[in-house]
């Protein structure tokens, strides 16, 4: 944690044409792992599974698990199902049902570089307001998306998120923002998904070409407040809603966003 | 993996107090005596200094304190 009121984060990193080429083809290893487990999901899997299965596909592209390993977390990727918001580690006791709905987070490190993209996902059939959960909440990254140029500003992406989110129902997680990423998973900027109206720091941040964030709105059915769990990772809606998470690592460029975990 | 969110930290408020101006010093630097007793050295505030306001001893007056140091304090506010 920095001290004293000058020292602002450290300076945000711009990658070039070289280096962005090589953080995509990161982003293809993840995007591949990303489609295949995607297909896996289905009720009476145990995310641990779910998670063997994504560490294998990462490897077997070429690259290796980012999250394991990270900070102490055990696995390579964090599953939410339903009211865990982030950062769930899978489980052999945690078995999907129909009508779950479930929430994949997963990093990938390639050569030294970083992708970082998450999706939700239904299991089997569920009901409509879940659909519409994860609808929203894709909807509000394609939003952000748009966002993504040169000159716009962070505050112009937490907009986006916000407005979408909030017109149809739903709040937006504030505890937890998205990020800077590239050599180290998490870089400064910090990139909310909401407007603080203090407008405290980081909104003004331009941005520039070469940059490249992970952009991860979270969106709960209820209110936005999160709880952390005992086991100091896994992070829950305060009030039992479900929620859900869609993250894509990009790079901005001069007009506009590329996208590097694309399919 | 998302972040949590980190904000810097303020740090503690300034502490604003209601004095007496008991000395003039030079360089509008002033002795006050401060409602429960204690005396500081306190500045004029340029605010006050580009109004070309005078203080005198016998004037009340607001301090601005620190609560890194309290015997230095800056002059906020003349009362009437």
């Amino acid at each position: 944690m920095m001290s004293g009121p000058r020292v602002r984060g450290t300076r945000i990193t711009t990658k070039s044409h070289e280096q962005l080429e090589l953080m995509r083809r990161s982003g293809r290893i993840h995007a591949a792992a990303v489609a295949r487990l995607r297909e896996a999901v289905e009720p009476g899997i145990s995310t641990a599974e779910l998670d063997r299965i994504a560490e294998a596909l990462i490897r077997e592209a070429g690259g290796e698990p980012s999250f394991k390993g990270y900070q102490g977390f055990p696995a390579t990727i964090c599953s939410q199902v339903n009211d865990v918001v982030v950062h769930g580690i899978p489980s052999e006791d945690e078995v999907l049902e129909e009508g779950d709905i479930f929430g994949a987070d997963l990093g990938v490190i390639w050569q030294g570089w970083h992708s970082d993209g998450a999706f939700t996902v239904g299991v089997g059939e569920i009901d409509e307001e879940s659909a519409r959960l994860i609808r929203v909440t894709r909807g509000s990254l394609d939003r952000a998306l748009e966002q993504v140029a040169s000159g716009n500003t962070i505050r112009d992406i937490a907009r986006a998120v916000q407005t979408h989110v909030e017109a149809a129902g739903f709040s937006v997680v504030r505890a937890l923002v998205g990020h800077g990423i590239g050599s180290r998973m998490h870089e400064p900027p910090q990139v909310p998904n909401f407007v603080d109206k203090q407008g405290r720091g980081v909104y003004d941040t331009i941005l520039a070409p070469g940059m490249t964030l992970a952009i991860e709105p979270m969106v709960n059915a209820g209110g936005h407040e999160v709880v952390q769990d005992a086991d100091g990772w896994k992070v829950r809606t305060r009030d039992g809603s479900r929620s859900a998470h869609f993250e894509h690592t990009v790079a901005v460029t001069e007009d506009g966003c590329w996208i590097l975990t694309a399919p | 993996m998302a972040k949590k969110q980190t904000t810097q930290k303020k740090g503690p408020k300034m502490i604003r107090v209601l004095g007496t101006v008991s000395e003039k010093l030079p360089d509008a630097v002033f002795k006050v005596e401060l409602e429960n007793g204690h005396e500081l050295l306190a500045h004029v505030c340029g605010k006050i200094r580009m109004k070309y306001i005078r203080i005198m001893p016998g004037d009340k007056v607001t301090v601005e304190i620190s609560p890194y140091d309290l015997t230095r304090g800056r002059i906020v506010w003349l009362h009437k």
